[in-house]
Order: C-alpha cells, then structure tokens, then sequence
C-alpha cells in the first residue's frame, strides 16, 4: 500500500491526469444519465471537483484544496496558473481576429465597468455589516473584484488583517459561483455570442472563474471571455489601492 | 514536427507575460496586466502568419491543439486544487460582497453586449461537439 503511495506521489503530475480522466468520465456519464445532456459533463466535472477541493481543506486544513493531500499533489501543477495560463492561450487558436476588433471598445468599457461595479457593491457590503473606515470598505471591495487584488489593496492602504482575510474569501467565492453559476445565467444574459463573451470575461474578471464558467457553457467563448479578463487583475491592482481608496476618504474620510 | 507548435506556443505566451510584467512595471503595480491577452493576440496573429506562408503545417498544429483541448480538464484540476473551505468559512459579508459584485457585474452583460451593433449567437454544437471535451 505504501509502496503505491509512494509511486502515485513521485509521479504526480501522471496520476493527476488518471484522477482528471476518471472526474470527466464520471461527469459525462452523470451528464448524460442524470440530466440527458441539458448540463454539460465538464460543468459537472467542475463542480465535483470544487467538491472535492473542500473535503480536501477539510481533511487537511491546508489552502490548496485536494492537491494538499501528498498523493494528489500533482493537481496543483497541472491546474496551477502557469499550464491553466498555457492552455487558454492555445484555446485561442484559431479564434476570428475581425470578432475581437469588432468587440474592442465594448471590451475595454466592460473591464472598467466590472472593476468599479466590483469595488462599489463590495465596499457597499462591508459598510453593511460595519466596516465604515475607508481602508476596509476600498480592501472589501477589492476582494469583491479578485481575490488578488483584494490582498494587494489592503496591504496598500494598511487594512488589518482580518480585513484582508474577508476580501480574499469575497474575492474566492466570486470565483466559485462565476465556475457554477456561469451556464446557469448564461440564456439570462444572453452570453451565446463572442461579444458577450468579451463583455462577461472584464466585468467579472476572475480568470479562474470565468475561465472555468465559460468552459462549462461553451467552449467556443473560453478564448473571448479569457482574453479581456486577463487585464482585470492587473487594472484593478493599480485603481484599488489608487483611485478608489481615495475616492472612499473623499466621500466617508 | 509536433514540437514545433508546442514551442511557438510556449514562445507566444512568454512573450505575453514578459509584455505584461513590463506593463504592469510601467503603471507601478506588482501583477502581470494582461499577459494571457497579448499572448494570445500573438499566436493568432503569428500562426495565421505562419499559416499563409505554408510554413505551419499538419503536425506543427497538432501541438497547439492538443494542449487547446487540454483545457477543460486542466481546469478542472484547478477547480479541486481552490481554497473552498476558505471561500465557504469567510461569513455571511464575505459571501454576500461576491455575489453581489457577481450579480451587478452579469446584470450588466447585455447592456455593454448591446454597444457597437448586436451579435449573433453561435451555432448550436452538434451531439459530436458537445460530447468531445
């Protein structure tokens, strides 16, 4: 038993590719049976493997989800951000040059919408539940826009760190209902088309989420959504700790 | 040779984190702004390029598909590698300031879909295509 534990953990990254093979099987069978194909195998794939991630923090109490466990570990390398990253930018092989242009300006508009929609609603939250000062309100509604720029912001402007903590867990559970909840919105908003998709990558912004979200929705807008929430992050880095803190002391200083 | 198309990738992304980085550096912030972005304007621009001038061939392909179709179930070891225990622990404010920037950010989709003309949905998938991940 040990002696295939110990394989299994030397070679990680292989056994990670058994485990992904054996979810997605699951998943397009659950897929096919359970909801006759209305929902597609690789959103319920990644739903079960939130699942897991959190039995994983669990048993662990470790940050990385199922790949805390030794034997699992190789799915923190080949669902970590350098082959995640490697993949979209293949996915957009092939991708139509003229619908991207034609989406440009709406793209652009939608990264600066998304990020203040972002940082209003969460700051409007924060000082809901009594965080009134200005470095918690512009730290929470940081976090409302991504888990990194939320951590970025507070440490910026000198939040505590109980604050940082909330805008990282505002900024996670974004990422994760955006994975779930993305096909499910989808017909609502009229996300069928590459502009949507454009339009949907920068006004939610988490690349992890939109990434996953659009996968389970379609995949042929991966590549569109990916591409304009790709400069989020980075833009919402320098108007957090910037613009949008000292906008809050204007207003509540 | 397959190789070819892995590497072509590889060299498009690197160039597009370096971008990046380099812009991230400019406007004083310490993240990547908008690597994956430029990376992949890169490789659509340079295969199609490449492509015109016959000098990406078949097999060169083959190595950039792969890892397109790769995708899904990379993402799919993200989705088990997140800190959900973190997510779901943080308490009702930190769950309620994510889904409300979620729920104003979709609200706003069809608005900015709707600027420079409408847009037609993409074709249904075939049974094949939804089947293939």
């Amino acid at each position: 038993m040990e002696l295939i534990a110990d394989v299994l953990e030397r070679n990680g990254l292989l056994f990670a590719f058994v485990v992904v093979g054996a979810m997605m099987l699951v998943s397009g069978w659950l897929s096919k049976t359970l909801t006759r194909g209305r929902l597609q195998g690789s959103a319920i794939a990644i739903m079960l493997g939130l699942l897991l991630a959190y039995f994983g923090g669990l048993e662990t109490g470790g940050e990385k989800g199922l790949a805390d466990i030794a034997i699992f570990s190789g799915l923190g390398l080949m669902g970590g951000a350098m082959l995640r990253d490697f993949a979209i930018v293949a996915t957009a092989y092939g991708v139509d040059l003229q619908e991207i242009k034609k989406a440009g300006v709406a793209g652009g508009l939608s990264l600066i919408l998304g990020i203040f929609v972002s940082f209003i609603a969460g700051a409007a939250v924060a000082a809901a539940f009594g965080y009134t000062d200005p470095a918690s309100m512009a730290t929470i509604g940081s976090g409302a826009a991504t888990y990194i720029v939320g951590p970025v912001t507070g440490t910026a402007v000198g939040a505590s760190s109980e604050v940082i903590a909330l805008s990282v867990a505002a900024g996670l559970i974004k990422a994760v209902v955006v994975m779930v909840g993305t096909p499910l919105i989808a017909p609502l908003i009229g996300l069928n088309n590459p502009k949507s998709a454009m339009a949907y990558g920068g006004l939610m912004g988490t690349t992890s989420g939109v990434a996953a979200g659009l996968a389970a929705t379609d995949k042929r807008l991966v590549p569109y959504g990916a591409m304009t929430a790709t400069f989020y992050t980075g833009l919402g880095c320098l108007l957090g700790p910037s613009v949008f803190y000292f906008a809050l002391v204007g207003i509540f200083g | 040779m397959v190789l070819y198309g892995v590497a072509a990738l590889a060299l498009c992304m690197l160039a597009g984190m370096i971008i990046g980085d380099l812009l991230g550096v400019a406007v004083g912030v310490d993240a990547n702004v908008g690597g994956v972005g430029f990376a992949m304007v890169l490789l659509v621009l340079v295969s199609a390029w490449l492509r015109k001038k016959g000098l990406f061939p078949k097999p060169t392909e083959q190595g950039v598909l792969f890892w397109s179709a790769l995708y899904i179930p990379i993402v799919v070891a993200m989705a088990a590698t997140q800190n959900v225990v973190e997510a779901v622990t943080g308490g009702p404010m930190a769950i309620l300031a994510g889904l409300a920037a979620l729920a104003c950010g979709a609200a706003l989709v069809p608005v900015i879909s709707r600027i420079g003309g409408r847009s037609e949905p993409l074709p249904e998938m075939t049974e094949e295509e939804k089947l293939e991940v």
